[in-house]
C-alpha cells in the first residue's frame, strides 16, 4: 500500500495553479487543488481538475515524431534535435530567418520563454514569435 | 507560519493516532501533514511521520480542509480488507455516517479521530454541529443556524429567482463543486448526461446545471462547504445546499448526516 499526495504545478496554462496529484500504488488516481497555494487558493478550472486523466493516457506522445515519407515516425531526442537544427539552418540559409516561425509555450517558465525568443531573434534572425495559446 | 489553534489539541490527536498505529488497529491514518510549506492530505503509515501532522489550520481555523472521506473511499476500494483511521470534524463525521448508509464505506473498517471546530469557524460555516459525537480533542463550540438561507429567503420570489440566476450565471462549468465533493461518488454523473447538461458548451445552461446538482445533494450534502471553497466564481453553493438540507428535513423528517439507522428518502441503494 503506497498512497501519496504529490504537490505540483498545472501544465495547462501560464497561471501556474498548484494541486496535489493523488498517487496510489504508482498510479495517479486524482487531482485536488492546493488550498494554501497563493495562486489558486484551492480552486481549479475544468482542465486542471482532470490532469490525472491525461497523464496516463495511452494517446500521449512519449517520443518525438519526425515525418518521413509523409508519415510520422518515432525518433530519439538526439535524432529529432539534430534534424530540427539542420533544417532550421538550411531554411534560414535558403530563404532568410524571417521565413521561420517560433511557437513558444504558456506552460514553461518566463526564463525559458525569454531564452526561446532570444534564440528566435538573435539566433535565427526571426521576429515571428508567438505562443501556443493562439494555435 | 502554521499556527495551530490549540497546540494541545494536536498533541492529543497525535497520541491517539500513535496508539491506533502501534496497536495495529489501523493500517494507516488519513489526515493532514505539513509538506513543502503547505498543508497536504497524507496517509500516515508510521508513528515517525506524526511529527509534522497538521489539523488543517494555517492562517485561520480550517482554511486547509480537504475531502479526506473522498480519498478514504479510493483507499477502501483498493484495500477493502484494511481498516483506516481518518481525521474528522463535525461535518466529516456527518459525511461518514451518510456514506455508510449509501454503502460507500464500511463502518467497521473506519476509525474516525474527531476534532472540534473553534467558534469562529463554526460561525463562518453556520455549522449545525461543529463537532463530532465523541471528539478526541477540543472544546465543543456552539451550534449555528442557517442565517444565509434566511437572508436569501427574505427576498421576494422574483428577486430571489433573479438572485440565484445571477449567481449561477457566473458558473464556468469547471465541475469543481462535484469533483471536490466527498458525497459525490456516482460512477455515472447526471451532470455529464446530455439530456440534462449538454456536453461541449460553456457556460452551462442556467439554471439546469445547478438545480440538477442541488437535487442530487438532497439526502447527501452534509454541509462541509468544500464546494463553495472550490468555486472559482464564488457562487454561494453552500447556501443553496443548506436550503436543500432544510427541505429534506422538513418534508421527510430526515436530517442528513445525523443518523446511520435510517437511510435518506432518496437512497434506493440496498
Amino acid at each position: 500500500m503506497d498512497y501519496k499526495t504529490v504537490l505540483t504545478t498545472c501544465t495547462y496554462c501560464g497561471c501556474g495553479c498548484n494541486f496535489y496529484l493523488e498517487v496510489l500504488d504508482g498510479r495517479v488516481i486524482g487531482t485536488i487543488p492546493c488550498k494554501t497555494s497563493p495562486t489558486n487558493e484551492g480552486k481549479l478550472c475544468i482542465k486542471g481538475w482532470n490532469v490525472h486523466e491525461f497523464i496516463q493516457s495511452p494517446s500521449r506522445l512519449t517520443t518525438p515524431l519526425i515525418r518521413k515519407d509523409g508519415r510520422l515516425e518515432e525518433a530519439s531526442w538526439d535524432e529529432a534535435l539534430e534534424y530540427t537544427a539542420t533544417r532550421l539552418k538550411e531554411i534560414a540559409a535558403e530563404s532568410g530567418g524571417e521565413s521561420l516561425g517560433f511557437l513558444a509555450s504558456a506552460k514553461v517558465t518566463n526564463e525559458e520563454n525569454y531564452l526561446f525568443q532570444k534564440f528566435a531573434r538573435a539566433g535565427a534572425g526571426s521576429n515571428n514569435v508567438d505562443h501556443c495559446a493562439r494555435l | 507560519m502554521v499556527k495551530p489553534i490549540e497546540p494541545a489539541m494536536i498533541d492529543t490527536v497525535k497520541a491517539k493516532v500513535k496508539e491506533l498505529l502501534d496497536s495495529g488497529t489501523i493500517e494507516g491514518f488519513l489526515g493532514l501533514k505539513e509538506k513543502n510549506g503547505h498543508i497536504a492530505p497524507h496517509l500516515f503509515r508510521s508513528v515517525q511521520e506524526l511529527e509534522s501532522m497538521s489539523l488543517g489550520d494555517r492562517e485561520v481555523a480550517g482554511d486547509a480542509r480537504y475531502p479526506l472521506n473522498k480519498m478514504l473511499i479510493s483507499l477502501a476500494c483498493a484495500y477493502p480488507e484494511a481498516t483506516f483511521g481518518v481525521l474528522v470534524r463535525g461535518c466529516d463525521e456527518r459525511g461518514l455516517k451518510t456514506l455508510y448508509t449509501w454503502n460507500q464505506l464500511h463502518r467497521d473498517k473506519v476509525v474516525p479521530v474527531g476534532i472540534t471546530c473553534p467558534q469562529d469557524l463554526a460561525d463562518r460555516c453556520e455549522c449545525s454541529q461543529p463537532y463530532p459525537d465523541e471528539p478526541v480533542a477540543g472544546e465543543k463550540a456552539e451550534q449555528r443556524g442557517f442565517d444565509s438561507v434566511d437572508k436569501v429567503e427574505e427576498l421576494e420570489t422574483p428577486n430571489r429567482f433573479a438572485y440565484w440566476m445571477d449567481e449561477f450565471e457566473k458558473c464556468i462549468k469547471c465541475y469543481g463543486c462535484r469533483d471536490v465533493c466527498p458525497m459525490c461518488f456516482c460512477k455515472e454523473c447526471s451532470l455529464e448526461t446530455d439530456e440534462l447538461v449538454r456536453s461541449g458548451t460553456i457556460p452551462p445552461e442556467n439554471p439546469i446545471f445547478h438545480l440538477t446538482r442541488a437535487v442530487h445533494m438532497a439526502g447527501r450534502c452534509i454541509d462541509c462547504g468544500l464546494c463553495e471553497e472550490a468555486c472559482p466564481a464564488d457562487i454561494p453553493l453552500r447556501t443553496l445546499y443548506k436550503k436543500v438540507f432544510e427541505i429534506v428535513d422538513e418534508e421527510f423528517n430526515y436530517r442528513t448526516g445525523y443518523t446511520t439507522d435510517k437511510k435518506s428518502p432518496l437512497n434506493i441503494i440496498d
